[in-house]
């Protein structure tokens, strides 16, 4: 295990020390100290490694990860492994909003809530939030899965493209061209598998899919002439 | 209507100024089509622009540089307040972004062949960076949209400077659209969105709001690149000198201010030619603003909206640019728009140097197009080169008109080189009016 103490070092330094890991690097196992909210944390890494930070970020944490595995033992600040590409960003506390925004690849895990607009813009990352989620999540989002064991916030879904959301609870409004979809098998063994990889002590079967009705795919023209 | 059943001479018909022919057809085809009507380009409205403006050139009271022998330097660094590794360009007129998808693979390689012979950068577009273009463009601005299309790590690593768009000239405010005809595999792939939708990108970006926020999202760019690589901030014509002063704050190393003259590759009409300021409007307010902090030069500014010629090249400068970014002037160099296609285009309906409806994907040309049929009528060898003697002919006349200034490097230019021939010239560009020593606004004065 290394150990990063950001009370020693500055933030430039902590991430090169990161950045500097290889696709076979022996010491694949980091540790965080002192974060005290900082932003940027750990973002932009791109080896196997797994990087435990040792309590709450500011924004970013974990922004286009690729590969790493990173562990925050207390809550994010906005945008927390937003453009992932790849690997794993797990959160014990609550997320601020943003969360996994535009994020291509990867599991995002939020252990307490997520704030507005989790998921924005997902173009391909499996999030997995096992309380709620906040107003305005997934909104325009292109493909990917959402899972929310708990409540959804307003318009969920807004304009959203080919993302499967997944929620156990209430919603408490569905955004413009976003409707509830029937539930089938590779639905409910798509939603099995995070539930899983995600910790989260919830069946399948208890939840709601939601999805595009498509109808904002094309302009609507009066083609009467 | 004239009573004529008496003999009386006919009245001549007259067309409203108001209600004109283009106007009325506009209503036709909104009222057939329950659509706004959808275009490329810029603002093709008359504006204000540099047309109204003139260099005084030298006299009695300024010595001029020989045309052809005395050196006139045109190069410029682009990045020098934060990255570690500047942008250094041999020619001050750099390509604007524009997206593979708005255009044609090919049409992107030609843009980053002929501005590399120039020694000067091009950038990607709202669709992320292809290799074709990386690997044809000696220097790459990398944009970053609110859609984030393409956007990865990967990408943002090989880029030269990244290029943060806020705001566009020909649309603050908006975002863009990419219709289904060119939503092609590939398109779609690189997009992961469905082939064949019309898409619409958002128009503020999902991550951040406000100046404050970006500050913090471009220290994540830095961290992610190492500092490395310059960072510039996009705005368009809107509020240039709260925007350039944001800019500043939230840590650009480099603001790009794109008037309504400037171009996009679809979107309303109604946007277009109603939204946003001229460019000669917002130069000066975005200088003033860089004056103001101490920035000017230290934080450089690219300004964008209209550019044709060296003479505008030589007027954004003389106003305080430090370069300037060409898009649909780039095209046109290209093969854009060209009267050897007028029968095609009269096929469309349209005619050469009208033709706009680039979205739909038909571009005889074949440059606006994702067709692979019209795309192999464009060499991009032979588009690269027609490119890069154009930018040539642009720096030439712009190296003409500062040296008959006086002026041994075109950053030498200034205000004072130049005279305005409108009042409504003399008050956007804080320019005197031609023959006097004032213009609307001017301090000290009561007008």
């Amino acid at each position: 295990m290394q150990t990063l103490d950001m009370a020693d070092i500055e933030l430039r330094e902590m991430n090169e020390t990161l950045h500097a890991q290889a696709e076979n690097t022996n010491q694949t196992s980091w540790e965080i100290v002192n974060p005290k909210g900082a932003h940027a944390i750990a973002c932009g890494l791109d080896a196997p490694i797994e990087v435990t930070v040792k309590g709450s970020t500011g924004y970013y944490c974990g922004g286009m990860n690729k590969q790493a595995t990173i562990n925050i033992e207390g809550s994010a600040g906005p945008g927390v492994a937003e453009n992932m590409m790849s690997g794993t960003v797990v959160i014990d506390g609550d997320a601020s909003q943003y969360a996994g925004a535009t994020g291509h690849g990867g599991l995002l895990v939020i252990k307490g809530n997520a704030s507005s607009r989790c998921g924005i813009s997902m173009k391909g990352i499996d999030i997995v939030v096992h309380g709620n989620i906040g107003h305005m999540s997934a909104f325009m989002a292109q493909t990917g899965n959402l899972v929310v064991c708990g409540d959804a916030g307003d318009a969920l879904g807004d304009s959203l493209y080919e993302a499967r959301l997944f929620v156990r609870g209430s919603v408490k409004s569905l955004g413009a061209d976003c409707i509830e979809k029937e539930m089938r098998p590779e639905h409910l063994a798509i939603l099995a598998d995070l539930l899983e990889r995600a910790g989260a002590d919830a069946k399948p079967e208890e939840f709601k899919r939601y999805g595009s009705a498509r109808e904002l795919y094309t302009f609507k023209i009066d083609n009467a002439y | 209507m004239t009573d004529t059943s008496n003999g009386a001479p006919l009245t001549t018909p007259i067309q409203s100024a108001t209600f004109s022919n283009p106007v009325n057809a506009e209503i036709r085809r909104a009222a057939a089509t329950g659509i706004y009507d959808i275009r490329g380009g810029g603002a093709k409205r008359k504006l204000p622009h540099f047309d109204d403006l003139l260099f005084l050139g030298a006299s009695m009271s300024r010595y001029p540089l020989e045309g052809y022998r005395e050196k006139c330097e045109t190069s410029v660094s682009l990045g020098t307040r934060f990255a570690k590794n500047p942008i250094e360009l041999d020619i001050p007129v750099t390509i604007a972004g524009m997206s593979f998808g708005a255009l044609s693979g090919p049409a992107k390689e030609a843009l980053g062949r002929g501005a590399s012979l120039a020694g000067t950068s091009t950038t990607t577009g709202d669709g992320g960076m292809t290799n074709e273009e990386r690997g044809h463009s000696n220097k790459l601005v990398y944009q970053y949209l609110p859609s984030r299309y393409g956007m990865n790590p990967d990408d943002l690593r090989r880029a030269d400077a990244i290029e943060i768009v806020v705001g566009q000239g020909a649309k603050p405010g908006g975002g863009g659209m990419l219709l289904g005809q060119k939503i092609s595999d590939r398109v779609a792939d690189m997009r992961k969105l469905p082939k064949g939708i019309d898409q619409r990108s958002a128009c503020r970006h999902p991550d951040w709001t406000g100046p404050d926020d970006l500050e913090i999202k471009i220290l994540e760019l830095r961290e992610i690149t190492g500092w490395k690589v310059p960072i510039y901030i996009k705005v368009g014509g809107a509020r240039p000198y709260f925007d350039t002063t944001l800019a500043v704050k939230a840590g650009a190393d480099v603001v790009v201010l794109d008037g309504m003259q400037g171009g996009t590759a679809a979107t309303q009409d109604v946007f277009i030619e109603n939204v946003g300021q001229p460019i000669l409007a917002c130069i000066r307010e975005s200088v003033r603003a860089l004056q103001d902090l101490g920035m000017h030069r230290e934080v450089q500014l690219i300004v964008s909206g209209g550019i044709r010629s060296g003479a505008d090249v030589a007027k954004a400068m003389a106003m305080g640019a430090d370069a300037v970014a060409i898009g649909t002037a780039a095209l046109i160099a290209l093969g854009d728009n060209d009267p050897k296609w007028e029968t095609e285009y009269n096929a469309l309906g349209t005619t050469a140097g009208a033709y706009d409806d680039w979205h739909e994907g038909k571009d005889p040309a074949g440059i606006t197009t994702q067709d692979p049929e019209l795309m192999k009528r464009f060499d991009p060898i032979e588009g690269g080169r027609r490119l890069n003697n154009y930018l040539k002919v642009m720096t030439l006349e712009a190296q003409t008109i500062a040296r008959a200034c006086g002026k041994n490097h075109l950053h030498n230019l200034e205000p004072e080189d130049l005279c305005a021939l409108t009042m409504e010239a003399a008050a956007m560009a804080k320019i005197p009016l031609a023959g006097t020593d004032w213009y609307p606004g001017k301090p000290g004065t009561s007008f």
